[in-house]
């Protein structure tokens, strides 16, 4: 089944969508991968204010490559999701929505996403100039100082997924 | 004694460097293409499909392959009939990748502290492996290593007792617990024998081995036949969505080791299996 989902990103709109399906997904979504999801965490714990707000939001777990003069950004594949699992569900219980990754992740990632009605999506890893081709903006919006690592803010159109998990427990990884 | 001045292999890395993130080596894509025509699965065609587009757009020169552009793993087999002059040869193989980073626009992907994490900003340091060889020629290797697959890699000291059988079973176990993770289908490079530093480096040096070519000898060209069957008898397919394409190629390489061990280090590669050469 293919499916075109556009922003705001809500439970909603993403309780349509079984694993195995494609999408084209078009918004505003964020980079952040393992350094800053360490970061986030820290300073959720501490209680701090945080530089994104995470209700109804997509992460994408991507780290790219610089950004050649008059393009918005470079080479912008997933990274490997697992590690990001032990951070995930501080922030689905804050209202995170959809996690852009690749690969099969822990089952408390899984049942947390299911419990919480969110998505978690699969990107195709080593296609990072295909994907790339899907993004029409990014800035940088914290943790500058850690380079590929900060978080991005992205403009994505039509960036071309899959469902991994959907919100109803479904997994493609299971088939 | 033939001179070398090490500005020369500084070139050549820089320049493979860059190289080997833009232009997939074609002994990868032609396989990937075979094995495309040979998945019945939409969805792993379908994945074929975008790897392929990837990888055209990629060698238009203004996106690398993959973000993950790599730790420099750089090879030299140096001649002893060669005096290699102009300066420190780390730091030249270094500056290679330093330059090879900023001016391909490749992603700054090394910290410098497993802890501390502090990006080094240049990529540099390279993972740099010498061997001293016979003659008077210099032989460079760049192979850029994404670590999505390198952290699916495993090393076990096995027992003699256990053979080819307990030594297949586990190199198939790291293929499986790997799953969709390290970017199927794979390469795997397999290192037997010798001790447990010399396993990994020897399973590190079978992902150089261009794709259909099998060990000379044929006791290890069948084993890499059979764990390739086994491996893509797994089903994980193309990105874990299942298929008939796990693995693109199983290059095993074997030394000599002690009478107490049989050590099995097995290093993954992703389908962006890159490596470049040149004799200097």
């Amino acid at each position: 089944m293919q499916h075109t989902i556009t922003e705001p990103f809500t439970k909603e709109k993403l309780s349509v969508l079984r694993a195995g399906d494609s999408v084209l997904l078009t918004g505003t979504i964020y980079a952040a991968r393992d350094a800053a999801h360490k970061r986030l965490t820290e300073m959720i714990a501490d209680g701090e204010p945080l530089p994104l707000q995470i209700e109804n939001q997509v992460f994408y777990y991507m780290g790219p490559t610089p950004a050649r003069p008059g393009y918005p950004i470079g080479s912008a594949g997933p990274t490997t999701s697992y590690r990001m699992d032990s951070f995930t569900p501080t922030l689905l219980k804050l209202g995170l929505t959809g996690m852009i990754g690749k690969g099969p992740r822990g089952d408390e990632v899984k049942n947390c996403a299911r419990e919480e009605g969110a998505v978690y999506f699969a990107a195709i890893g080593g296609a990072g100039a295909l994907i790339a081709q899907s993004i029409q903006a990014s800035e940088v919006v914290a943790f500058a100082e850690t380079g590929t690592e900060a978080i991005r803010k992205l403009y994505v159109k039509d960036m071309p997924l899959i469902v991994a998990y959907d919100a109803e427990g479904g997994d493609v990884y299971d088939r | 004694m033939r001179e070398l001045n090490v500005a020369e292999i500084t070139d050549a890395v820089a320049e493979m460097f860059v190289h080997a993130n833009y232009f997939l080596g074609e002994d990868v894509s032609e396989c990937l293409s075979a094995c495309a025509s040979a998945e019945e699965s939409e969805i792993a065609r379908s994945v074929f499909g975008s790897i392929e587009e990837n990888l055209k757009i990629a060698a238009e020169g203004v996106f690398p392959i993959c973000q993950d552009t790599g730790m420099a793993c750089v090879f030299l087999e140096i001649g002893q009939d060669v005096h290699l002059t102009g300066g420190d040869l780390h730091e030249a193989v270094n500056e290679g990748v330093r330059r090879g980073c900023a001016e391909g626009y490749l992603r700054q992907t090394i910290v410098e502290d497993p802890f501390r994490r502090k990006n080094t900003k240049d990529s540099t340091p390279a993972d740099i492996n010498i061997d001293i060889v016979p003659g008077d020629k210099v032989k460079v290797t760049v192979a850029p290593k994404g670590f999505g697959s390198e952290n699916m890699s495993q090393i076990r000291m096995l027992t003699p007792g256990e053979g080819v059988e307990g030594a297949e079973d586990f190199i198939v176990k790291v293929c499986e617990d790997a799953g969709g993770r390290p970017c199927p289908p794979i390469v795997v490079g397999v290192g037997i024998g010798g001790n447990f530093n010399k396993a990994a480096l020897m399973a590190k040096k079978a992902l150089l081995r261009p794709i259909g070519q099998h060990n000379e000898d044929p006791f290890y060209a069948e084993m890499e036949e059979r764990l390739l069957t086994r491996i893509n008898d797994l089903g994980i397919g193309p990105q874990g969505f299942g298929g008939s394409t796990t693995a693109l190629a199983v290059n095993v390489i074997a030394a000599p080791t002690h009478i107490a061990g049989l050590p099995v280090a097995v290093n993954i590669n992703c389908h962006v299996s890159r490596h470049e050469e040149i004799t200097l």
